[in-house]
């Protein structure tokens, strides 16, 4: 856990009435809409179809309990007993007043919680693995150089304004979790020969309506460096970035058309200019950050206790452990990672009771840590192993203990035209119908890993051009269409998904992944072939045929 | 529209010229960048201050070799959502060690005073009296900043690296 002190507590307050005197003028008609807005924006509050709605960051997924059973007090008391955790390490809140935005913010602040940059033309939320820290194999805590740059990027004076919103993701294993090369900067902490920690940089990858795969800018840049060559990027993108096209504004596009060697060069160039200055990071420094990061104090404990070994005996609980328990670096430890996507249920949704109830099972089983994923699920990071099946249990009691992390279920989506003024068609309910034709467990096992990503318009938000299976909602006659595409993927492997054939009614989505599926399992030459190994093994046609062949 | 310099409501002794606009006899003035370098000897030879107007658009180290020379240089925020001009400023104090008067023009609402004093701006054409007014007051604001700009402010993580320091002396 990262713990603020008084200086980024003070940072925070300010913030907190500064956004209070702006809504007061936003009130009283001292500032208008126009001028509002992006200053709402940049306190992460949208207006959406029916209200407000208020996206507040959980910087690279770390949260303490205190800090959960806060969000639960806004859900609870100034919206509607509920929050929806987004691909991004955010929670929205669907519901806000205006008028109570700033004491919901003060409220939060009291924890170190903050809604700073999550909305904007600026750099947002910076984001990295959920199982930072803890992850067998990662060569070291990406959250220390999270949190150094996420401090370097808020309320930067500079590039406040960007052409267009900026994303930044770290990950520090060979796994990536973090989905970096989908995000405008990616960061993958890596040694040089000599052990020094260092960063291969990624540049102008991002979603949306033209969909980018991050390119490599600089193999090594070298942690000291990489405030400065950060900056460097941001500094070339704010000069050169377009402007003249909402569509056209994001660097993937200015990375494609100046191309990576150019845009390679310019930031060189200003980089020279800049790496020797102030932004040197010196370790001192890091250590400093490193210091406020606190550790629990393990116990040396076994790898199969006895608790566990009982525990097998029931086929629910071993179908779960399976699922949901991932290794942990510290023998006799695991990561639990927590679906938030039940059987009918909107993925990502979380209720005011759930959070408390889980702060509770992190202060006994985690040691007050909980970590939010880009998938839209929880984690609880430092579980024993001895204490699964009491965990289990309770989270079981709580709705929390459905199997189907990774699975065909777990499905990433947005909000969709049940809230977002921006969709063009629903998101939630292609997603609850998709959880209930899969409900069976052992189906779903059958299949295997598979993700399922659903976005209700072209700024893809639920990620659909990286999902195996792909939805995408369009309006076509006054009509919501889907279009479905396979082979997409968001982790190291990072690939856009292709297109499979013509749009299909919103009826007929289930049916069409019903037989995608139908085909995969037919297709796969053994049952270790993932979905997306016979996809790339077959490529789009035979699933195409499938789907068609009828329609 | 007031002119804030110095943190006070001040009168501009600038007159802004337009492409075309005969030149005055004497006083200071503000000229568009393209008349600006079509001229820049004759411009500078006169009586009375000269300063550029910059768009946001174009290189500022075209400027570089006059800068010596011309005392405000103003940067254009076409609308407050444009940042461009935050790194031409920035340039200019930082880089090319500019000490002449950095003006922000356009839109520039109360909102944006602490950017713009953190990129080196210190002279602003304020849209609003009533943001002109609320000048110092909002100027302060804020009394943390976690990035390191020319404007010599200290940065969080050096605080931080001081607190550390000055706690060791006594222990």
């Amino acid at each position: 856990m990262y713990a603020y002190d008084e200086i980024d507590r003070t940072l925070v307050n300010e913030r907190v009435s500064e956004f209070r005197d702006q809504v007061k003028r936003r009130l009283s008609g001292e500032l208008t809409e126009d001028e509002f807005k992006i200053l709402r924006l940049q306190n992460g509050v949208y207006l959406q179809l029916h209200a407000y709605m208020f996206r507040v960051a959980i910087p690279y997924g770390t949260l303490a309990t205190n800090q959960l059973r806060a969000l639960a007090h806004v859900a609870r008391k100034y919206d509607r007993g509920y929050g929806h955790f987004t691909t991004r390490q955010n929670i929205q809140f669907n519901w806000i007043k205006l008028a109570e935005l700033p004491d919901a913010l003060a409220d939060l602040a009291e924890v170190g919680i903050h809604a700073m940059q999550t909305s904007g033309n600026n750099m947002r939320n910076v984001t990295s693995d959920q199982w930072a820290g803890v992850a067998p194999g990662e060569i070291e805590d990406p959250r220390i150089w999270s949190e150094l740059i996420r401090q370097h990027t808020t309320l930067h004076p500079e590039f406040s304004f960007l052409p267009r919103k900026f994303k930044i993701a770290i990950t520090a294993s060979d796994h990536d979790r973090a989905a970096i090369k989908i995000h405008d900067i990616g960061l993958r902490l890596i040694k040089n020969e000599k052990g020094e920690t260092g960063f291969e940089v990624l540049v102008g990858g991002g979603l949306g309506r033209t969909p980018f795969i991050a390119k490599t800018i600089k193999h090594f840049v070298h942690g000291r460096d990489i405030l400065s060559y950060i900056e460097a990027i941001l500094r070339v993108y704010n000069q050169y970035g377009r402007r003249d096209n909402i569509y056209k504004a994001r660097i993937k596009i200015l990375v494609h058309e100046l191309g990576i060697e150019k845009f390679s060069r310019e930031v060189e160039d200003e980089w020279q200019h800049i790496r020797n200055s102030s932004l040197q990071i010196d370790d001192e420094v890091i250590e400093d950050i490193r210091s406020r990061f606190t550790y629990p104090a393990y116990e040396k404990l076994p790898h199969m206790p006895d608790e566990l070994r009982q525990a097998a005996a029931d086929p629910e609980f071993e179908a779960w452990r399976k699922n949901s328990v991932a290794p942990h670096k510290v023998p006799g430890y695991s990561i639990v990672t927590i679906s938030l996507k039940p059987t009918g249920g909107p993925p990502g949704d979380a209720t005011a009771e759930q959070m408390d109830a889980l702060a509770d099972l992190a202060d006994k089983y985690s040691f007050g840590e909980i970590r939010v994923g880009h998938e839209q699920n929880l984690a609880l990071p430092h579980v024993a192993k001895r204490d699964l099946p009491a965990l289990w249990k309770a989270l079981d009691k709580l709705g929390l203990a459905t199997p189907n992390v990774n699975l065909i279920t777990d499905i990433i989506a947005c909000p969709g035209l049940d809230y977002c003024s921006l969709a063009n068609a629903r998101s939630i309910p292609i997603a609850q119908e998709l959880t209930r034709r899969f409900a069976n467990h052992e189906l779903a096992n059958l299949i295997g890993r598979l993700h399922i990503n659903i976005s209700g318009c072209i700024n893809a938000c639920g990620h659909h051009h990286v999902g195996h299976i792909g939805i995408l909602g369009v309006e076509k006659n006054g009509e919501e269409v889907y279009q479905i595409t396979i082979g997409g993927r968001a982790d190291e492997n990072a690939a856009l998904g292709t297109l499979i054939g013509p749009g299909v009614k919103f009826d007929e989505v289930a049916d069409v992944v019903e037989d995608i599926v139908e085909a995969y399992l037919a297709l796969r030459e053994r049952p270790e072939e993932l979905f997306m190994d016979t996809v790339k093994r077959l490529g789009v046609e035979p699933f195409k045929e499938r789907v068609y062949a009828t329609r | 529209m007031p002119l804030v310099n110095g943190g006070k409501i001040v009168d501009d002794s600038f007159v802004k010229l337009a492409v075309d606009t005969p030149l005055p006899e004497g006083g200071d003035i503000l000229v568009p960048a393209e008349r600006f370098l079509g001229d820049a000897e004759g411009l500078l030879k006169r009586a009375g201050k000269v300063g550029v107007i910059w768009p946001n658009n174009r290189d500022i180290a075209e400027l570089v070799p006059y800068l010596g020379k011309v005392a405000a240089v103003a940067l254009v925020f076409p609308t407050f959502r444009d940042g461009r001009a935050y790194s031409q400023a920035r340039l200019l104090r930082e880089r090319y060690n500019y000490r002449g008067e950095v003006r922000a023009t356009g839109q520039v609402l109360r909102d944006q005073f602490v950017f713009m004093l953190r990129a080196g701006f210190d002279a602003f054409e304020v849209k609003k009296q009533a943001d002109a007014e609320a000048f110092m007051q909002t100027a302060k604001r804020y009394s943390v900043f976690y990035q390191p700009t020319g404007d010599g402010r200290i940065t969080a993580l050096h605080r931080r690296m001081q607190l550390r320091h000055s706690e060791g002396v006594g222990t």
